[in-house]
């Protein structure tokens, strides 16, 4: 059954592979000649910054707020995970506006030593490959804070204890035990980093960053060749599939078990100067990946919000609910199913459903959009012909044509992150509470019910939230898939920041961030009370 | 189970989502034009005739998907903001042919198709937006690779469809070797990368990052209205190139009909309407574009900046030269 799932959900990757089968040489050929190589190159240099930069944000974080007794600890949990609710391409429009020549930092400066042209003095640019890496990074490094904190927070201290009372010390047992049991919560989030990272063409454009994603688009939009558009996009797959499979190896046959009953983490006690770098680290991360965004909307929005855009903004705001609530919800589900059956049959093969399914996170929504109308578009077809057949009234096009394709597209896109999630959790349970049912009696598909799926309900609630914000920032796929009279509240600001007037927009970029901040209030209330 | 139920349920609601099969007289546009430049439009369409009408906004992929949709799709009515995107949608075999008196003697022959299948609605010159500080200049084009202006010159990405319509008029000028030079030096008198949007490069100007750029005629009425960007706009003049020569480069938004239009009766009156007076006078009053039924006056704003000679370059050959445009500036790796 599982199969069948996974199956469904490589569908349209499916489509976009056979598609690139009839791509054309001759413009392959022009495009290697002439700009493919700095595409791949920018590709496999952001690919690197953003990755690495989302770990050194992310892992010392997610081992400040869970090993040691930081100042404000109960607080910054949760506030080191809100950059998640700032699209990276909001972000990356607020932080230009801020630190370009034309903006407020830079205007102070040259008021203020005299400065005239941009020749009298050096200031970074940030719209360059470097910045843009910073950019996403900030954006993106809450997946690696929240699923190596859980790690760290699962580990059986158990062995951290053997560990100290060999001899090492607290700091040692963690560089020698705790980081190398997460590492495969490391590489889960760092693949969703990268792939996240390719899949990403809005902010990078902004940055005036040409990568693989942008030679995708030329040649579909502007060559109008969608075979050979299908072509890179498959190569950007194998490059992906190349990353999966290593991190695979990189963790294999390693087995963590863990007991959250008696976990209670020995907390490190910080040294005054170790206090002041880990609190100043941590609101660092705070401040520049969501409160300065924010205040900078906030800003905006006094200065030119309206009655009317608020008006305009209650339907495409239920309108973006409506998507990111169906999809985390189908999303979560099928992640679960199919990490249950992962469970299940220990054989390697049965791995594959849950590692194939997750592709589509790294395809740019637009081509997976176009991949889901190649796809649905037929089977509407047939079933506009089944109806002429039985002379029913033609229903049109109910899957392409309807919100359908939207969910659909969706919950292809975003089965990643739920699947690794929810995997990260599954790994967590003993194999021994596998066990234990079926010594009692229990039947395997109840102990699934009443056993696993209670030890999951954290990483359930993680996994839903994640998908959820992601949806609900989602723009290619919505732009292009939506049926007739849906704005979405992403679409709408979209429209207004490609025309530098994000300021009409500023309370719509707003209700955004709000919406996506209350399941990460809503889940860190239920986890204090655990 | 769980799964099969809240499937069903999220059928149920895409079932009850595709209003377009309600009974009411109404009109589906796929438009590339945003939704602030046409909304305006259909609203006193709806009011004068009582059809609704409905839009999809996209800014990329609509060839793409009514191509897909095939003979189901929905869409009656398609508006672009360039003419190459009319073109393509009428190589794809995606338009069907409209006679009608009204669109024959409303819009002028070089504003049309000539198998009836697209009109123009409104045309637009590309703009030489030049700052301030250097005085009223007579320029061209081709200045832009003039070494003079070395490191002083913005634009948007070359591949975006308005710089790409003006390559493309450049190759029916002087062929592509001539403009693979051309743009090769052009790129090196860039200020910075390509990047951002024509209002993006006045405001460049403005803060003396660079003192030319490219901008579409529209933007600098927009932006003299636009609270934020009015100082911007003030810091630049706007040039017709090209006035020594062949005329300065035009391109046009336009209209066609859908092939498998389900509501042609309704989408034809919408085609009247968008080229009836009130309509191109909308267009050239809140819009500062030029509309192009003869007769109707250009906005007070637009008049002040004077009368200009626009290139008499068929649009077809504009259109047909895209590719080989659009390979050039992938050679000359403008954008990177």
């Amino acid at each position: 059954m599982s199969w069948i799932l996974a199956l469904v959900l490589m569908a349209p990757v499916l489509v976009m592979l056979i598609s690139g089968i009839d791509s054309s040489q001759e413009l392959f050929t022009h495009l290697w000649q002439t700009v493919l190589p700095t595409y791949i190159s920018n590709t496999l240099l952001l690919s690197l910054l953003v990755v690495t930069f989302s770990l050194l944000f992310g892992v010392p974080a997610a081992a400040i707020i869970s090993q040691t007794n930081v100042i404000g600890k109960k607080y910054l949990r949760w506030l080191l995970m809100l950059p998640l609710a700032m699209p990276a391409y909001l972000v990356a429009y607020l932080y230009t506006d801020l630190l370009d020549y034309a903006g407020p930092v830079q205007r102070f400066l040259r008021t203020s030593f005299g400065w005239e042209s941009p020749l009298d003095y050096w200031f970074f640019d940030v719209r360059t490959l470097f910045g843009a890496s910073i950019m996403i990074a900030l954006v993106l490094f809450p997946y690696v804070y929240m699923l190596v904190r859980t790690a760290f927070e699962c580990q059986d201290q158990h062995l951290i204890r053997a560990s100290r009372s060999l001899g090492f010390s607290l700091s040692q047992s963690f560089i020698r035990v705790s980081l190398p049991l997460a590492r495969p919560a490391i590489a889960v989030s760092a693949s969703l980093v990268l792939m996240e990272t390719l899949a990403d063409f809005a902010t990078v454009q902004y940055f005036a960053v040409n990568t693989l994603t942008t030679a995708i688009y030329d040649t579909w939009l502007e060559y109008g060749d969608l075979s050979t558009a299908n072509a890179i996009a498959s190569i950007l797959m194998l490059f992906i599939l190349f990353a999966v499979v290593a991190e695979q190896r990189a963790r294999a046959g390693q087995r963590h078990q863990s007991n959250r009953l008696n976990n209670q983490i020995e907390a490190k006690r910080l040294t005054l100067f170790q206090q002041i770098i880990a609190v100043s680290f941590c609101w660092f991360l705070v401040v520049a990946g969501f409160l300065l965004p924010l205040l900078l909307l906030i800003v905006m929005a006094i200065d030119y919000a309206t009655f009317e855009q608020l008006n305009e903004l209650i339907t495409s705001g239920l309108n973006s609910l409506q998507v990111a609530f169906y999809t985390a919800s189908i999303a979560t589900i099928i992640a679960i199913l199919l990490a249950l059956f992962k469970r299940l049959h220990f054989s390697t093969w049965r791995h594959y459903p849950i590692q194939i399914s997750g592709f589509g996170y790294a395809i740019p929504g637009t081509v997976l959009a176009m991949a889901m109308l190649a796809t649905l578009g037929p089977i509407d077809h047939w079933l506009n012909d089944l109806a002429k057949l039985f002379e029913l009234k033609s229903p049109g096009l109910i899957l392409s044509g309807s919100i359908f394709a939207i969910i659909f597209a969706l919950v292809v896109r975003f089965a990643a992150i739920a699947n690794g999630t929810i995997i990260s959790g599954v790994d967590q349970i003993p194999a021994s509470l596998d066990l234990a049912p079926a010594s009692l009696g229990v039947k395997l598909k109840q102990s699934l019910l009443k056993v696993h799926l209670p030890l999951l309900k954290s990483s359930i609630l993680v996994a839903w939230l994640l998908v959820f914000v992601e949806a609900m920032k989602e723009l290619p796929a919505v732009l292009l898939l939506r049926p007739f009279n849906f704005e979405t509240l992403s679409t709408q600001i979209y429209q207004l920041i490609s025309d530098e007037r994000l300021e009409q927009g500023a309370l719509g970029a707003l209700l955004i961030v709000l919406f996506g901040l209350l399941p990460i209030v809503y889940l860190n209330k239920k986890e204090s009370n655990v | 189970m769980l799964k099969t139920s809240l499937l069903s349920k999220v059928l149920l609601v895409c079932f009850l989502v595709p209003s377009f099969l309600v009974q009411a007289e109404e009109v589906n546009v796929y438009s590339y034009r945003q939704p602030f430049l046409v909304e305006p439009l259909f609203n006193v369409f709806t009011k004068e005739t009582g059809v609704k009408v409905n839009v999809v906004f996209a800014k990329k992929g609509m060839a793409e998907r009514l191509a897909r949709e095939g003979e189901h799709s929905p869409s009656d009515i398609l508006l672009t903001t360039d003419i190459s995107r009319l073109v393509e949608l009428h190589d794809q075999d995606l338009l069907q042919v409209v006679q009608s008196e009204i669109l024959e003697q409303s819009v002028p022959e070089k504003f049309q198709s000539n198998d009836n299948t697209w009109y123009a609605l409104t045309m637009r010159v590309r703009n030489i937006y030049s700052s301030k500080r250097l005085g009223n200049i007579d320029i061209s084009y081709e200045d832009l690779a003039d070494p003079k202006y070395k490191g002083r010159v913005c634009t948007r990405s070359g591949k975006h469809a308005y710089n790409v319509a003006l390559v493309a008029s450049m190759i029916a000028e002087h062929g592509e070797e001539k403009t693979l030079t051309w743009l090769e030096k052009f790129k090196k008198n860039l200020a910075r990368k390509p990047q951002g949007s024509d209002r993006g490069q006045v405001q460049a100007i403005h803060q003396n990052l660079c003192d030319l750029s490219l901008g579409n005629s529209y933007y600098f009425g927009n932006m003299l209205h636009d609270e934020k960007q009015k100082v911007w706009a003030d810091a630049v003049n706007i040039n017709f190139p090209n006035q020594s020569n062949r005329g300065a480069h035009v391109n046009i938004s336009g209209v066609a009909m859908a092939k498998h239009a389900p509501n042609q009766k309704n989408a034809l009156a919408l085609m009247e309407f968008l080229v009836s007076e009130k309509a191109q006078h909308m267009y050239a009053e809140t819009n500062m574009e030029y509309p192009v039924r003869e007769g109707v006056a250009v906005s007070e704003l637009v008049n002040s900046w004077g009368k200009f000679n626009a290139d008499e370059l068929s649009l077809e050959t504009i259109a047909k030269n895209r590719k080989a445009a659009i390979m050039l500036l992938d050679k000359a790796q403008f954008d990177l």
